[in-house]
């Protein structure tokens, strides 16, 4: 698609990185573009007229001009601050895991319009504070299905036959539920117990308005997190950082904080 | 950078490759830098070298406020006319002169060296918060001013540090947010409006003493 020199456009801002003296670098979700880059100029002064607009999480209206390597923000409006979800440590540490895992899955400057639609709808179910759990792991099966890497829970990776309602493994590496007898030749095969098997099978068949009514134990909750995460790191190929957070949050919510 | 163009010497090659490491430098500037040295008087040129020597001997972090000192404890962490039941704490030394320049703060400081940055890996292990919470042991705190940058990194460390302190009995602050001076109101995102709406405060008649507070 040939963009005119100066365009507009929607956008959720999903991280920044400093450049230079003042200036950011900033990495954006947008509905027709896809992942762009795009710099803002001298946005670390407190003069900045576009820094409180520019914030990770932003979805904001943004006025670009393309230059030679990348593309400069010349005017910026908030359209949707998310603000509760900056006032909440874990609502925070959730969202940012959102955003990262969205900037690492999706190619640069490829057309995306339903993980822009399933990033801010995450967003604002995050906000609003309704299953929190159940809206992450949705945001997961969904982001690797619109990229690609739909994981296999109706048959075997190995043998490729039907998965019985007995004992079965998620392999991260083979992408999907291995049943007991090729389990052994997968490496890295978990077990997978069957109400974790049936959560996921819906979350990946039914919009999300029919899993927002789930309710999961803390163990199946961890089963289901542990599973998916090593299925992403093991697309990735590397770790999702701010998942390391997210974990370090909880483990110190069920102490009393007072040792680092 | 070409190394090994001969129509530059070894040493002021080297030199060259040493100005090109700074942050903002690029292979150009680091030219022009290097060869401005060349033709610099020798003694000039030694006084560089020397106060390069001398802020890598000399310089450490003070044990107590983890800013950059050339004594421990460092100047403010000695100066006893400091309020000791306050600390303040910042992500960046400059950040110290920053107020400093106020004239306006006569507490101690901390600081964290960083934020907490999640998606860049960035977690409390990595910042000067074990340090900041053995303060508390020893001396008598009071009050706790979180004064980390108003973005998402600067609010998530607040956020962090408030769930560590506030348990502990200490009251926890945190700069107050709203519209710079010089600043636009028509500029202004709404998240900094909200704050600077929650923030008002009653005018007040003028004052002859000119003391504000």
């Amino acid at each position: 698609m040939a963009t005119p020199r100066l365009y507009k456009t929607e956008a959720v801002i999903l991280r920044q990185r400093k450049f230079g003296e003042a200036d950011r670098i900033l990495t954006l979700l947008t509905p027709a573009f896809g992942k762009i880059e795009g710099k803002a100029r001298g946005v670390r002064k407190t003069t900045s007229r576009m820094s409180g607009h520019l914030q990770p999480l932003n979805r904001c209206m943004l006025q670009l001009a393309q230059g030679r390597m990348t593309d400069v923000i010349a005017g910026c409006e908030t359209l949707e601050s998310f603000h509760r979800l900056r006032e909440d440590l874990d609502r925070l540490s959730e969202s940012l895991y959102v955003a990262e895992l969205t900037d690492r899955m999706l190619p640069e400057r490829v057309p995306n319009y339903p993980s822009y639609r399933l990033l801010l709808d995450t967003l604002r179910r995050l906000e609003q504070g309704d299953g929190g759990e159940i809206a992450l792991r949705y945001f997961e099966i969904r982001l690797l299905d619109q990229s690609g890497f739909r994981p296999e829970l109706e048959q075997c990776v190995g043998c490729a036959k039907r998965i019985e309602a007995e004992s079965h493994f998620f392999s991260p590496r083979a992408g999907g539920v291995t049943c007991p007898a090729c389990a052994p030749d997968s490496e890295g095969a978990r077990s997978l117990t069957l109400n974790g098997l049936k959560v996921l099978r819906q979350l990946q068949r039914e919009p999300y308005n029919e899993n927002a009514r789930l309710r999961l134990d803390a163990p199946l909750a961890l089963e289901l997190e542990r599973h998916l995460r090593s299925y992403v790191v093991c697309v990735l190929e590397r770790d999702v950082k701010s998942a390391a957070f997210i974990d370090r949050l909880r483990r110190e919510s069920q102490f009393t904080p007072a040792e680092v | 950078m070409n190394e090994s163009s001969p129509a530059i010497a070894a040493p002021l090659a080297r030199l060259v490759q040493e100005f090109y490491k700074l942050p903002g430098i690029g292979p150009k500037s680091a030219q022009r830098l290097a060869y401005y040295l060349l033709r610099m008087p020798a003694a000039e040129a030694q006084a560089l070298a020397a106060a390069i020597v001398e802020v890598k001997e000399r310089i450490t972090l003070c044990s107590t406020c983890q800013n950059v000192t050339e004594a421990d404890p460092c100047r403010v962490c000695s100066d006893a006319l400091r309020d000791r039941t306050v600390i303040c704490v910042v992500e960046e030394p400059l950040d110290i002169l920053a107020i400093e320049r106020t004239q306006a703060y006569r507490g101690l400081y901390h600081v964290l060296h960083g934020t907490i940055s999640p998606m860049d890996g960035i977690g409390p292990e990595d910042l000067k918060i074990r340090e900041l919470l053995e303060r508390f042991r020893g001396d008598d705190i009071r009050e706790v001013i979180l004064a980390t940058n108003p973005n998402l990194e600067g609010e998530a460390t607040a956020m962090y540090l408030t769930r560590l302190v506030s348990p502990l009995g200490i009251k926890v602050t945190r700069l107050a947010r709203g519209l710079p001076v010089g600043g636009d109101l028509e500029y202004a995102d709404d998240v900094t409006l909200t704050r600077a709406l929650e923030g008002r405060q009653e005018m007040e008649q003028d004052n002859r003493d000119g003391a504000s507070t």
